[in-house]
């Protein structure tokens, strides 16, 4: 069973903002709306400069859903955590809660006004008729009823965002790593990614 | 060793070990929050689009055997050498 993830790849990764405009273009993201940027930390220096695009990350154990008071939110059987705006009041709770500071909440009016949440959906649309053209206005587009990836993961020119079910994008990253001989050295990574050293165990066949 | 002596130690030992117990802190018991919208249909449960990705409809493992050509096709070692 897919669970989907992200997984970005911050040696890759050249700050061109590709996914961003992927993202705005795909759903057509009102302007204030940022469902997707991308993060860059010692910006100029030389070496040490890192770029991450950063969204929703679909979370198994979601702190935006533990917070809703109006329990909004869902997860669906491929592990995509989606939300309905019918329902949501734009309380912003789950602005809070994020670590990754996905929901967004457009101006729906002045005085700082915020309409309801919005938020990276993984291109797998909301609780509507899918591929119908009320889904598309709320949610966005429905990428994966279309049996496809999310829009900025393909648009990726590095590929340095990879999109899909997690164990299959850990085991291309494992393998990118293991072939350039660089990351696995650090903190934590055999938790996540299991051997990662050269003549570590290699992805299985088909994986 | 006076009976009193072995009472006040085995008080003691129980009141330091009860100090090593896990105690609430929730004032309340955390309400498991439940999805109340509206139900949403698998992406497996539509037809395939003309020129897409094909599977027949409700099909999950062929749904997700055409996600997963998809994400193998982000990687480009295979993707070339193949």
């Amino acid at each position: 069973m897919a669970r989907m993830k992200f997984l970005v790849d911050a040696e890759r990764c050249i700050e061109c903002n590709g996914c961003v405009t992927a993202c705005k273009n795909e759903n057509e993201v009102p302007w204030g709306v940022n469902r997707r940027r991308v993060v860059t930390v010692n910006d100029g220096v030389v070496g040490a400069e890192k770029s991450i695009s950063v969204a929703c990350m679909h979370c198994s154990d979601a702190p935006c859903m533990a917070v809703c008071p109006v329990d909004c939110f869902y997860r669906t059987e491929d592990g995509v955590v989606l939300h309905d705006k019918d329902l949501c009041i734009g309380c912003g709770y789950c602005f809070y809660a994020c670590p990754f500071g996905a929901p967004q909440f457009p101006q729906a009016g002045a005085f700082g006004l915020r309409g309801k949440m919005d938020k990276c959906t993984f291109c797998a649309g909301g609780p509507e008729k899918d591929r119908s053209e009320s889904e598309f206005k709320k949610y966005g587009r429905n990428r994966l009823a279309e049996g496809k990836l999310p829009a900025c993961a393909e648009m990726c020119s590095t590929k340095a965002l990879l999109g899909g079910d997690g164990d299959v994008v850990a085991d291309i990253y494992r393998e990118r790593v293991v072939r350039r001989g660089k990351g696995s050295e650090v903190w934590g990574w055999g938790t996540a990614y299991g051997p990662g050293k050269a003549g570590g165990q290699p992805p299985a066949k088909g994986a | 060793m006076k009976p009193i002596v072995l009472i006040a130690a085995a008080a003691i030992a129980a009141a330091g070990l009860a100090a090593c117990m896990e105690v609430q802190q929730t004032a309340t018991p955390v309400k498991q929050g439940k999805y109340q919208g509206k139900p949403d249909t698998a992406p497996w449960d539509n037809e395939p689009l003309a020129g897409g990705p094909k599977w027949n409809k409700g099909d999950r493992a062929g749904w997700e055997d055409q996600i997963k050509k998809r994400q193998l096709a982000q990687h480009e070692d295979r993707r070339i050498y193949q």
